[in-house]
């Protein structure tokens, strides 16, 4: 086992200082990684993933819990900040362009991570290496962030990623923003660095049908806690928690004329600073019960796939009609 | 009617290894009340189209010839304060990064009050306008949330909270950069079809710059495909999904991991780099990459059109 996630949980104070708050953005998420596997991450936008992925790397202060990589318990600190262990965990951010410092030449920023590890290396060839295999011409070195599009700027984010051979990646939505061919190119390479050091990734992403092709295992997330996790064989067959059938449910397919099937969630999305009684998604579950009303469910199950449900949907299960 | 006419469009960049063409010879037209998508390769010039419209290029980018007609009026030739009262009011946008549409010092409220300041409401009736807006696009919590500032929201929430801005202002023309990447599968549906409910609403146009070929399937009327700064093709949506000519059309859709239907580790791709820009480019652009490159496709292919299907492509003369 690469990595282990205990009881995980984030808070963040919100509002303004005459009216001060805690959100819980990470609710007591556990889960294991072991080494050469991918586990992804989806969820609701705004579900915590992002505040996962920065805790787990040490990015974001902790208010319970506990992350332990390589056998080690990661420790808070800043971003650029030298830790042993963090030469071996690499993030890839979500934001591209604005993760990268904006008056560093594309060269400089390749070679940072090496810099700041006091890796010595001929930088220079490093560098051209670790482009070509993100797909950029050489002469990209030269270039500032705000001169490359939005694609570009992502893949200087592997090549960043990468550089150090780590042993995990943290990847947060690694390829929103590249197109179909480019997303291609970036996943196999990934893959391949997966097969050949034994690579182990969090692979946070939107797109369902890309966590399909590659990840082993996946979690769900809603409001900061995991509502189901399995393989994702599995889950993809048949999704057990009503929100991940919306989510497969609700995925456009490349064809005009398609007419989609979709579970529909009526009302709005809970606020993390009122969040729902009983099971958090019984505001917008289509198949809402009496009990789901006060009463929480747990994450239970087998080896195979895990689910927080009181009555855990059967594969191809429609909404009941309302009334 | 068109509400955007562009034409024989030429951007290029000022860079140290000499002029980048982004933008070579680019027609396109987005028709009223008509929702236009691009798509094409990382790097292919989307976002330089949109600076182009916007007169919001780079300092080292600049319009060398085409025209782009809007409302009577040719953008390419207008200055800087003719272009301010047009961005914002007539074109709003989506930019691809949400942050820079966001001010990180300023509270949403006072953002969303500020985008409003032509309006003659009341303070407080326009803060109401900014909450209802903020529900529409699915904030929890609008009243609490306008009161926050920027780094306190996901991605996913600037990206909505960027998409109820630009909606505000009733525009006739909407653009927007890839603006649901950080979004799940269950709220992009809820913002395309709020897009759709809102282009339907205020009659607006709407250019719409995405990846993700599933949303673009389903949302927009035409499609424009993109290669290297070059239109390839364009046509309805159900000419380029059902019935693509361009054989980088035709690649780029079987690359799509939708269309994958049996679970793979490794995904096609297009092999091949694309050409350099900074070089004059001989003949079609695709052609280094085409399966079915021929003699002939070392000179540069016509644009053939038949019923609005329009396409650069010499098979099509064989
Ligand atoms: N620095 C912060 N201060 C206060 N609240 C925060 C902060 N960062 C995140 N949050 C809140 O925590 C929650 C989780 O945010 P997070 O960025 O982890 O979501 P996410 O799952 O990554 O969403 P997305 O898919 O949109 O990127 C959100 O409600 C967000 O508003
Ligand atoms: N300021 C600049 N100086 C030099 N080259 C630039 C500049 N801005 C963009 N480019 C180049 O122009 C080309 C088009 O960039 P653009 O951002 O328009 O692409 P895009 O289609 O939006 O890509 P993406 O899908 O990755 O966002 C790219 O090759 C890019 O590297
Ligand atoms: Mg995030
Ligand atoms: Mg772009």
């Amino acid at each position: 086992m690469i990595l282990s996630v205990q009881d995980l949980e984030v808070a963040f104070r919100v509002g303004p200082w005459f009216d001060r708050r805690t959100i819980l953005a990470v609710a007591r998420v556990s889960f294991d990684l072991s080494q050469g596997e991918t586990f992804a991450i989806v969820g609701e936008s705004g579900s915590g993933k992002t505040t996962l992925a920065h805790a787990i790397n040490g990015l974001q202060a902790i208010s319970g819990g506990e992350v332990s990589f390589m056998g080690k318990k990661v420790e808070v600190s800043r971003a650029r900040a030298v830790q042993p262990l963090r030469r071996h965990m690499s993030m890839m951010f979500q934001d591209p362009v604005g993760s990268l410092s904006p008056r560093m030449k594309v060269g400089d920023l390749v070679a940072e991570p090496f810099v700041i590890h006091k890796i010595g290396k001929n930088l220079k060839k490093e560098v051209q290496r670790l482009l070509s295999l993100v797909g950029l011409p050489g002469d990209f070195a030269d270039r500032y962030p705000h001169q490359l599009s939005g694609g570009q700027a992502r893949r200087i984010g592997v090549a960043r990623a990468i550089a150090l051979d780590p042993k995990l990646i943290i990847a947060d939505e690694p390829t929103a923003g590249l197109d179909v061919s480019v997303q291609g190119e970036v996943l196999n390479l990934l893959n391949d660095l997966r097969e050949q050091l034994g690579l182990s990734m969090i692979f946070i992403s939107h797109n369902l049908h890309v966590v399909h092709h590659v990840a082993d295992r996946m979690a769900v997330m809603y409001l900061g806690r995991i509502v189901e996790t399995g393989s994702t064989e599995e889950v993809f067959r048949a999704p057990a928690h009503p929100y991940t059938a919306t989510l497969l449910s609700a995925t456009p397919n490349p064809d005009p004329d398609k007419v989609h099937d979709r579970i529909l969630l009526s009302s709005e999305v809970p606020s993390l600073l009122d969040r729902p009684a009983g099971c958090e998604f019984h505001t917008r579950c289509p198949w809402v019960q009496q009990r789901c009303f006060n009463e929480s469910p747990y994450l239970e199950g087998g080896q195979l796939k895990r689910v927080a449900c009181h009555v855990p949907l059967e594969p191809g299960a429609r909404p009941p009609p309302k009334g | 009617m068109n509400v955007l006419e562009i034409q024989n469009l030429n951007v290029a960049f000022a860079t140290g290894g000499g002029f980048l063409r982004a933008l070579k010879n680019v027609s396109i037209d987005i028709p009223e009340y008509c929702i236009v998508g691009v798509v094409g390769e990382s790097g292919c010039g989307k976002s330089t189209l949109i600076n182009s419209i916007l007169r919001l290029l780079p300092e080292n980018g600049s319009i060398d010839t085409g025209s782009i007609q809007f409302e009577g009026r040719d953008l390419a030739q207008l200055n800087l304060s003719q272009m301010q009262g047009i961005r914002g009011s007539r074109i709003s946008t989506v930019f691809q990064d949400p942050m820079d549409a966001l001010n990180p010092v300023l509270s949403i409220a006072e953002q969303m009050l500020h985008i409003q300041y032509r309006s003659d409401l009341s303070r407080k009736k326009k803060n109401a306008r900014s909450i209802e807006m903020l529900r529409r696009v699915r904030i929890p919590d609008p009243e609490s949330a306008l009161k926050r500032y920027p780094h306190e929201f996901s991605g996913g929430m600037k990206q909505r909270i960027a998409i109820a801005m630009a909606m505000m202002m009733e525009p006739a023309l909407l653009i927007a950069d890839e603006p649901t990447t950080a979004l799940d599968a269950t709220l992009e549906v809820a913002i395309i079809n709020l897009l759709k409910e809102l282009q339907s609403q205020i009659k607006c146009s709407m250019l719409f710059i995405s990846h993700h070929l599933g949303l673009v399937a389903e949302l927009c009327d035409e499609v424009v495909v993109m290669y290297a700064g070059e239109v390839l093709e364009r046509g309805s949506a159900r000419q380029i999904f059902h019935d693509p000519w361009h054989p980088y059309t035709q690649r780029l859709l079987d690359c799509d991991p939708a269309s994958q239907t049996l679970r793979t580790r490794h995904l096609p791709t297009i092999p091949g780099e694309i050409p350099d820009l900074r070089r004059d480019q001989e003949g079609c652009i695709f052609r280094s990459r085409c399966q079915f490159c021929e003699e002939v496709c070392k000179t540069v292919p016509a644009e053939v059109e038949t019923e609005g299907h329009h396409v650069r492509c010499h098979r099509l003369f064989q």
